[in-house]
Parts: C-alpha cells; structure tokens; sequence
C-alpha cells in the first residue's frame, strides 16, 4: 500500500536524490515521539499521532520510573516500607503513606490520640501546598513562564522549612507511623507557621496578577483540555483535576479520616474542566489548606502535650522511651517493631494527596510481611488522562494540557 | 464550593451494598460476600463477570479505583477484585464495593475484560497483564504498560517469582 | 554619516600578541578547562524523585546558576548530566541516547543513594545501576541530597575539571577513555533485561 505513504523530509524522485520515506503508519499520519527527555518534568513518553498539527491519537508510555513498590513492599516487614513508599511523591510524603498507616491502622485495631491526629493532618496540609506549589512551577516549565518557576519554587521553600521544624527532614519525613507521629511540634513552631500562612496569602495574590490573570497564560489554558463531568467519571480522573471538571468528591470528606472531621474547611469544585480550572482549583485549596494550618496549629498550642502514638502501644514502651517521649515529645519506635506482626485481615486505606485520591489495599496473612499490598495513586489513575483528552487539540496545546494535569510519574509508575 | 458535611462511611458503605446486592440479584446472578476493613468484596462465579459488572455500573457504581489481584499459590488461584466506588451518584458516592472472580493458576488465566464496561479499568487491566500474567479477553490494547517485554515475562508480582531481602543474620552461621 | 578616523592597530601585532597569550602565558587547554568549567548546563532528563531537590537547586534559594549552570532542554545543547536518582531498565536506553546526543567533552553526576548503589531499591528487579549506563564523574549520596550537595558537586565537578583538565584531553584526544560504561548500547536499548 505504497500510496499510503507520505513522505516526511524526504527528496523528491524526479531530482534523482534519494527518497527517505517516514516511518509508515497509516493514511496522512505523522507520530511524533515525546520524551522522556523533555522540559518539564520527564520520565515519560507520549506517542502522539498527528494529522497536520492536530492530535488524533495519543498513547503515554509510562513506567520509566517503576521501581516495583508493590513487590518490595511485600518483603520488608510493617514499619519499614513507609519510608519506601514514601519515595512515590517526595514532595508530598506525609500524604502518599498516610494511606497505608490508615490501613495498617484498621488491621491492627490501633487508634492514635487527637493530637497526633492534629500533628498529621497539620504535615499533610503542608506537603498538600508544597506539591501545588511544585506542580505550579513545573507547569511554569512547561509554558515558558519562568517567572512562575522561580516564585512557586521559592515559596515552597517556605513550606519545606516549615515540615523541616516539624519532622526534621525536608522531604522525606517518614512521619505517620501506625498508631500515632512521630514528633510534636517545636516551641516556635507556631509563630513560624501562622508567618508562613500570611506571607503565602499576600502572595497568592501577586501570583493571580503575574500568572493566573495574565492575559498569555489564560489564552493558553482557557477551554483548553476540557474534561466533562461524565468523561472524568468515566475515566476515573481523581483530585483537583476531578473536581476542576464539577465532581465535588475529595477522601477528606466522603471517608473523613485523621483530624479533617474536626477542622473546618471548603473543598473547591469548579465546572468549566478545562486547563485553567484545574489551576484554578489548586490555588483555591491552598487557601483551605493555610485555613486547615492555622485552625491545626491554634488546636496544637492550646491543648496540653500528650503521649502522640495509642494508648496501648504506649503502655508497651519500655521506660526510656516513655522519658523521652514526655520530655522531648519523641516517638522512638519500639525494637520489636522490626519483626511486628499484624492480624490477618484485608484492609483499604485511602487519603487525599496532593494529587488526588491514593489507594492502598493491604492483605495480611498473619506474619511479619503484608502479603499484598496494592497501590493505586492519583496520578497512576489521571494518566489515561492523556489517550483520551489529548485527541482533538493542536499539539502546541499538549504542554498546557500536560501541565495542567499535574501528573507526576514516580508518583504513577510505583 | 462544597462545604464539608460529617458524613458517616459505615452507614454509606451498607446501603452501598445492599444497592450492589439488589442490583446483582435481580439479574438472577449468584454471589458471595466478604467483608473487609472499609469495604466489602462480592465474589462471583466467572460466568456473570460482565453481566455483573454491567448491573452494578447501571446501579450507580461508575468507575473503577483499583484492580486488585492477589495470588495464593498453595491454593492455585488468583484473586482479581475490581473495587469501584461511584462519583455521580451522591448517595453511594465513596463506598467501595469489590466485584471479584477467581482465576484458577494455569498456564494461560484468563478472564473476560471489563474494559468495555469501564473505561478506567483500561490501564490497570494491561498492568494486571504484565504483572500476573493474567490475559483479559476482549481488551482493546493488551500491552504491557509499565515494564520492559523481557522484564514483564518474568510476571514479577507473583508470588513464584521472590525477590530477595538482606537480613540481619545472613551470612551468619546457623551453629556456633 | 559623518566622516571619521577608523583606529586600525598593527594587525601582525595584534595577532602576535593573541597567540603569546594563548599558547604562551595562558595555554589554550586552561582556556578550554576553564570555560567549561564555567558553562555547565545539565540537561532535562529526569529519572526520579531526587528532581524534586535538582529542581530547588536552580530554584531562587540555592540559585545554582550562580554557578554558572542552567538547566535546559535539549541535549544539543547541554554538556552535563545530573542523573537523578533511580534509574530503571525502561529509563536506561534513554539516557544512554540522551548521553550520545550530547556533544563532548560531557560530563555526569550521579545523585542519590539510588544512583550509587540502588539506595532504597537494591534488590529491585527493575532497576541498573547509572554506572552501568554512561561514565560518572562525581557521585553524591543522600536520599534525596539536599540542594547545597547538588550545588557543591557542581563546584567540584568544577574543580575536577580545571584541576585535572579534563575538558581539554577530551577535546585534544577525541576520547576521554579512562571510564568506560559498562553495559552495551543494544543490550539497553533491545531491553535484553537477562544480561544486565
Ligand atoms: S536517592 Fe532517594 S530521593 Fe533519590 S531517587 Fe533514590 S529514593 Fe529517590
């Protein structure tokens, strides 16, 4: 079927040079390949065929940063794959292995105390706006707004100083444990963090002037990527990009887990769908999350400091540990943790992350290993995004569109 | 904006299954239920996995969150759970339901592909693909998503294949 | 236009002049080690979580083009290599053909415990090792390193460069030809995964 054959920077015959044929791929379609190595965040691929400049397939090659979580979380004991599982969303630690506490949690019986309950979702709000944040400058990247990158950089800085004092660690903090936290908050910690609060707001409006209201930035998002509400349900879409598209359906309010039932917060929902309002949304629960910082903080100082993991895990602490606990307000973890075993039993957990709803099923048969433990993270669910919201748009649209689903792919790969 | 209301799962998650269980057995489909932690998992037989899929998603449950295989090699089975929650349908918004089979350990398992019914379970059928081996007929595009072909063959997730973890007493002799 | 006096110099001189200083008091191979040293733009090819802190190393904190080294986008025009964490099977191929399309005399950092020996994931079966892959000049550990590690292997990768003149043998030579990758291009790329 030679006629099927258009050629791409190839020689006209009649000139006698030599005809370079592109790769055949059907009647008048042109593929390109799209990374991994692209500006923006990288590793992944999408083959998109085009007809002229205009999208008709799309087909995203991921897995370029599968380092098979779910495997070896099934050899390294209870306590030892929250650091692992961690690695998945760096910049949101506290969020991704929230899940997998909360389930370990409900196979154990284990309850932790209010205020650890505070102290986790005080991180998790943190980490939620450092990945907006993160998510904004690398949507930056991705439109040639450089000025966005440097902001959105500079002020997550703010927020990892911010989970720095709490946790000790800028990223990967490694602080929910099954029944409880791991450290309470510092003496000046609240003082930092109401600081943190206020200089965000008055930036989050510099950034509606220089970023959101700028008129490049809007002609590049608006109605751009538009997912209908039927078409997000469909697909499964999670998170803000769900609720950018009318799903008002956010795991901190449909299964309220750790101290959201006592906070007072609004989950933004948002009905155009298209690229913008998934921005939209993001800048909208930062605000609820500086909301949540704030309320969290006021509960942490005003009530009296308690032993931060469950009462019955605690009556188990040998008596040093109890010293340090109460004097530092530091949990150590026990020596039996390592070879700790949990009832037999299946278990879901899931949180809001930054990027949407994360699953964890974790089986137990009894022993010192999960014998399963299956993980479905937001964007691992947003990336069939890309095959069927992509189609239909001019390729300089795919950056935008990209961009705008925030999609992270350690996250997605496991 | 939506206001966070308090909402109690344990009572969504009832009428949740007691909708999935009228809409199951008014097609006439037989089934069993296992309770887990914050879910529970409805068990049939292979035969009625795409009628039963088609009944629940007319019942409100419309995508798919996780496609969930387990292998028990000592009782030479595999066992696929698409758990499914719903998003349009307010009442039941949330509630995870399992819709699940079990795939006997053969050479070549197999069981009928949902993806027709469920966009979203698209993606996470191909992983189960590479990962189990399992091959869902009927898929649109079953190829591996994640891995390498070479690496895939080596159906990393089941539990034959073992990955091995340093522990404190290796190299360390068993007497003395 | 207005009339004028051009200023020619006595160009036999000039030129004189340029030479002594090039191949006389300064040598030509300073110049070149010196230069480099000074434009290192690492390439976007991220291969895992340690971009988080590669991204706030060029962010206004740390600054890392303070350093005189700016990420940018393809590998045409880039001469470092910053492999950032983890790298998978599926990844490898890729950043080998990231490597071999980019001009020399080029240069890499390998970042993270998981760049060194695996880190978190060394009995992964998805994974090699960067070594394996492209020649490594500076290895950081830390899981992740903080962005002033990542600022300070560029000055040392820096210091490595003009102390050893790296950058001139390479462009006098042709070849570095004192590391060597260890596995071959097709078993990457035609993912023969058993030999690796
Ligand atoms: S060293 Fe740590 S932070 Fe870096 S890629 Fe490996 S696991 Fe991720």
């Amino acid at each position: 079927m030679v006629e099927d054959v258009r050629i791409y920077g190839g020689w006209k015959d009649e000139l006698g040079l030599k005809v370079v044929p592109s790769k055949k791929i059907g009647k008048d379609l042109y593929e390109v390949f799209i990374g991994p190595q692209h500006p923006g965040s990288g590793h992944m691929r999408i083959t998109v065929r085009l007809d002229g400049d205009i999208i008709v397939e799309a087909d995203p090659d991921i897995g370029y940063v599968h380092r098979t979580m779910e495997k070896l979380g099934e050899i390294r004991g209870w306590i030892k794959p929250i650091p692992l599982f961690e690695r998945m969303a760096i910049h949101d630690a506290c969020n991704i292995t929230m899940p997998y506490v909360l389930a370990v949690e409900k196979l154990m019986g284990v309850e932790p105390p209010l205020r650890a309950k505070y102290l986790r979702s005080l991180l998790c709000e943190i980490n939620r706006i450092g990945a907006h944040l993160y998510g904004f400058a690398i949507f930056g990247v991705f439109l040639g707004h450089s000025t966005m990158y440097m902001w959105a950089m500079g002020d997550r800085e703010v927020f990892i100083e911010l989970a720095e004092a709490l946790t000790g660690a800028r990223l990967t903090h490694s602080y929910p444990l099954p029944g409880g936290a791991r450290r309470d908050i510092p003496a000046d910690f609240p003082d930092m963090a109401r600081r943190a609060v206020n200089y965000m707001r008055k930036r989050l409006k510099e950034y509606e002037k220089i970023f959101l209201n700028n008129p490049v930035i809007r002609s590049r998002l608006e109605g751009v990527g538009v997912i209908s509400k039927g078409l997000a349900a469909e697909l499964g879409i999670v998170g803000p990009n769900a609720r950018a598209s009318g799903i008002g359906y956010d795991v901190r309010i449909v299964e309220p887990y750790d101290a959201y039932p006592e906070l007072d917060f609004e989950v933004p929902v948002f009905r155009e769908g298209d690229a913008l309002a998934r921005t939209m949304v993001r800048v909208e629960e930062i605000k609820q999350s500086l909301r949540i910082i704030e309320q969290a903080v006021e509960w942490l100082e005003k009530n009296p400091r308690e032993p931060i993991v469950d009462k019955y895990l605690y009556g188990k602490y040998p008596p040093l540990h109890k010293k340090i606990m109460e004097s530092e307000g530091r949990a150590k973890l026990l020596p039996i943790s390592a070879a700790m075993k949990v009832p037999k039993g299946r278990a879901i957990g899931r949180a809001e992350t930054g990027r949407g709803e994360t699953i964890y099923y974790v089986e137990s048969d009894g022993g010192v290993n999960p014998y399963r433990v299956r993980i479905v993270t937001a964007s691992a669910r947003n990336a069939i995004a890309f095959k069927y919201v992509l189609p239909g748009h001019k390729i300089m649209d795919l950056p935008a569109i990209y961009g705008s689903l925030d999609y992270f792919p350690p996250e997605s790969d496991r | 904006m939506l206001q966070a209301p308090s909402r109690d799962y344990s009572s969504v998650l009832g009428l949740a299954l007691e909708k999935a269980k009228n809409a199951l057995s008014s097609k006439g489909i037989v089934f069993s239920v296992e309770e887990g932690k914050g879910f529970y998992d409805i068990i049939v037989e292979r035969e009625y996995l795409v009628a039963g899929a088609t009944a629940l998603k007319e019942a409100g449950f419309d995508h798919v969150v996780s496609l969930t295989v387990t292998d028990y090699p000592k009782e030479k089975k595999f066992r696929l759970v698409y758990h499914l929650t719903s998003y349009l349908d307010y009442e039941i918004a949330g509630a995870i339901i399992g819709l699940g089979v079990e795939v006997p350990r053969s050479d070549r398992p197999s069981v009928p592909s949902l993806t027709q019914v469920w966009r979203s379970a698209e993606f996470q059928e191909r992983e189960v693909y590479e990962f189990f081996g399992i091959e869902f007929e009927g898929h649109p595009d079953l190829r591996p998503l994640l891995l390498t072909p070479p690496v895939a063959e080596l159906r990393p997730l089941r539990k034959d294949f073992v990955v091995r973890e340093e522990n404190i007493y290796e190299g360390v002799p068993k007497s003395g | 236009m207005q009339e004028g006096k051009a200023y020619v110099g006595n160009l036999d001189v000039t030129a004189k002049r340029a030479r002594d200083i090039l191949l006389g008091k300064v040598p030509l191979d300073k110049v070149v080690d010196w230069a480099t040293s000074f434009s290192l733009w690492p390439v976007h090819l991220t291969t895992s979580c340690c971009s988080t802190e590669f991204a706030a190393t060029f962010s206004p904190r740390v600054d890392g083009e303070q350093f005189g080294a700016l990420p940018w986008v393809g590998p045409r025009q880039t001469n470092l290599i910053i492999i950032e964490g983890t790298v998978t099977k599926k990844m490898a191929c890729a950043v080998r053909l990231t490597w071999e399309q980019m001009p020399a005399p080029k240069f890499a950092i390998a970042m993270g415990a998981c760049a060194l020996d695996g880190g978190l994931f060394y009995n992964s079966y998805n994974i090699v090792k960067p070594w394996q892959v492209i020649p490594i000049d500076i290895y950081l550990p830390g899981c992740p390193p903080r962005p002033e590690t990542l600022a300070r292997a560029i000055v040392t990768l820096q210091r490595k460069i003009r102390s050893k003149k790296v950058a001139s043998t390479w462009v006098r030579e042709g070849w570095r030809g004192d590391i060597e990758p260890v596995i071959p291009k097709e078993d990457l790329c035609g993912w023969a995964a058993k030999s690796i």
